[in-house]
């Protein structure tokens, strides 16, 4: 059995679309509850293109090319322009798509929850993730406790907040600008760490090396990591937050070292996000976040795979 | 050529000279990080399982594999001699090679046989297979003990268990994939 994996977990929720009633009711339900959320806490929910010229431009993370242009790895870059514009609350729930991504956790196209606020820091986006995920779960008549793979999980507030340095200490025994210096981070991350966190409470995982951030403000008082934030529920990533970055040199400088990486390593380099760059100038001090929702269902499904949490997979089209 | 985007499970590679098929696989990717590509490999020719985790630059030959058909012919000496149905070649495989295959390998049998590089390294058998029963035991009618079934010996010295009524000499067809009996040959 490989590390994480969970095939010999008893079987979820049956995996033809037949089958998927209540998964699919409880998926629509869901996604009415934070529609619900935002809108009472006075959001503005958007729309942005899916189709875009040049998507943000970050090592590991890959865009599908469509007629001349990309798809949208993230409606990020269209959203933060949305915060320099002047709308101050936003959210969308859109798709969006990733080169290459296929496992039990990951779709190549899947749902986002993103939102940003002016004038917050990432501490108080972890603040409305409680009250969010609170809220939603009381919505679709589950309480403060949930069962997943096994584990229950509570969600009475606060939830768990530990540092990426502190996580590293703890459950691998080792530095994390050792393990980023070996290039053994994310192996460790998915191996040692990741199945620990979010039991028996979700956990923040907070404040990551600064190169870990491509779009991250980095830390008053300690440049050495950047204001970013994991949300984990029962060993599952859930979302990925920040405080937002919104120095244009430095946002500039970022992307082409993103870039000359990707060039490096034989990857598409994307055209610079030009308008994005234009429009950070005039963007207020803000936090933004994006949530997976399948990831989110799953959790409230006690679903092993992503695949049975949507109608159809790649594989069954 | 194959990049660490193609892997998944059932695909054949090649690792230092030697076929491994993916018999586990699982894509992990922390959030904004490197994906990584855990795989539970089989070495076709050793049947040795490894793991491996693969990054995405990494790439891969596809083994060289080709099936052929060919017949069975005889063994000798641990040697399970066959032929190849278009060039008449003959080649062989050792015990270990055909492993539980030779409880169905009766004369003439065609067999599709992998090969790797042109060397033979295992064979894939029809599903069903008609064999002779060479013993079995008469049925005592209200014997409660062995139940509903009773065993036989077939003519590749193979046992296994069938409905009362099978008698010696009546041939049966065989399940290749569960070693099983599925019906009496009409005669």
């Amino acid at each position: 059995m490989l590390p994480g994996s969970n095939h010999n977990t008893p079987s979820g929720p049956p995996r033809t679309p037949a089958g998927k009633e209540a998964t699919l009711w409880l998926r629509a339900r869901l996604v009415q509850a934070v529609r619900r959320f935002f809108a009472e806490k006075g959001y503005l929910e958007v729309y942005t293109p899916h189709l875009i010229p040049a998507p943000a431009p970050e090592l590991h993370i890959d865009a599908i090319k469509a007629g001349g242009a990309y798809l949208h790895t993230s409606p990020e870059l269209c959203m933060k322009r949305l915060l320099s514009a002047g709308y101050p609350k936003i959210f969308q729930i859109c798709p969006a798509f990733r080169q290459g991504e296929r496992g039990t956790r990951h779709l190549p196209e899947f749902m986002l929850l993103e939102w940003y606020r002016v004038g917050m820091d990432y501490t108080g986006l972890m603040d409305e993730c409680e009250e969010m995920i609170l809220y939603v779960s009381d919505q679709v008549d589950r309480g403060e406790k949930l069962e997943y793979r096994g584990k229950t999980i509570h969600l009475q507030r606060p939830w768990h907040r530990i540092t990426v340095a502190e996580a590293f200490d703890r459950y691998a025994d080792m530095a994390a600008e050792k393990a980023l210096a070996s290039g053994t981070f994310d192996e460790i991350m998915v191996d040692r760490i990741e199945p620990f966190l979010g039991v028996p409470k979700p956990t923040f995982l907070y404040d990551y090396p600064a190169s870990l951030g491509a779009l991250a403000r980095l830390k008053a008082g300690n440049p050495e990591v950047a204001e970013r934030f994991e949300l984990y529920i029962g060993g599952l990533e859930i979302a990925n937050a920040f405080s937002e970055l919104k120095n244009l040199r430095e946002q500039k400088t970022r992307f082409q070292a993103e870039r000359e990486k990707r060039r490096q390593l034989g990857k598409a380099v994307y055209p610079m996000p030009e308008k994005f760059l234009k429009d950070l100038q005039h963007m207020p001090q803000s936090a933004g976040i994006a949530l997976g929702v399948d990831r989110l269902i799953m959790i409230f499904a006690d679903a092993p795979s992503i695949d049975d949490v949507v109608s159809f997979t790649p594989e069954e089209l | 050529m194959y990049n660490a985007s193609d892997l998944r499970k059932g695909l054949k590679i090649q690792i230092d000279d030697e076929p491994y098929v993916i018999i586990d696989f699982q894509f992990s990717k922390p959030g904004k990080g490197q994906a990584l590509y855990r795989c539970k490999l089989k070495n076709m020719i050793t049947g040795a399982i490894v793991d491996r985790t693969y990054r995405s630059v990494d790439t891969f030959e596809a083994a060289n594999l080709e099936e052929r058909r060919m017949q069975y012919l005889y063994n000798q000496d641990d040697h399970f001699f066959f032929m190849d149905l278009e060039n008449y070649e003959q080649t062989s495989l050792n015990e270990d090679q055909v492993g539980d295959s030779k409880n169905y390998l009766i004369d003439n049998l065609e067999v599709e046989m992998l090969l790797f590089d042109d060397r033979p390294i295992g064979i894939t058998l029809p599903n069903f297979v008609d064999l002779l029963v060479i013993k079995a035991d008469p049925w005592v009618k209200g014997d409660s003990v062995s139940g509903d079934s009773k065993p036989v010996t077939l003519e590749t010295g193979y046992t296994l268990r069938v409905p009362p009524f099978i008698e010696e000499g009546t041939k049966i067809t065989v399940d290749t994939r569960t070693g099983e009996y599925v019906t009496r040959v009409k005669s």
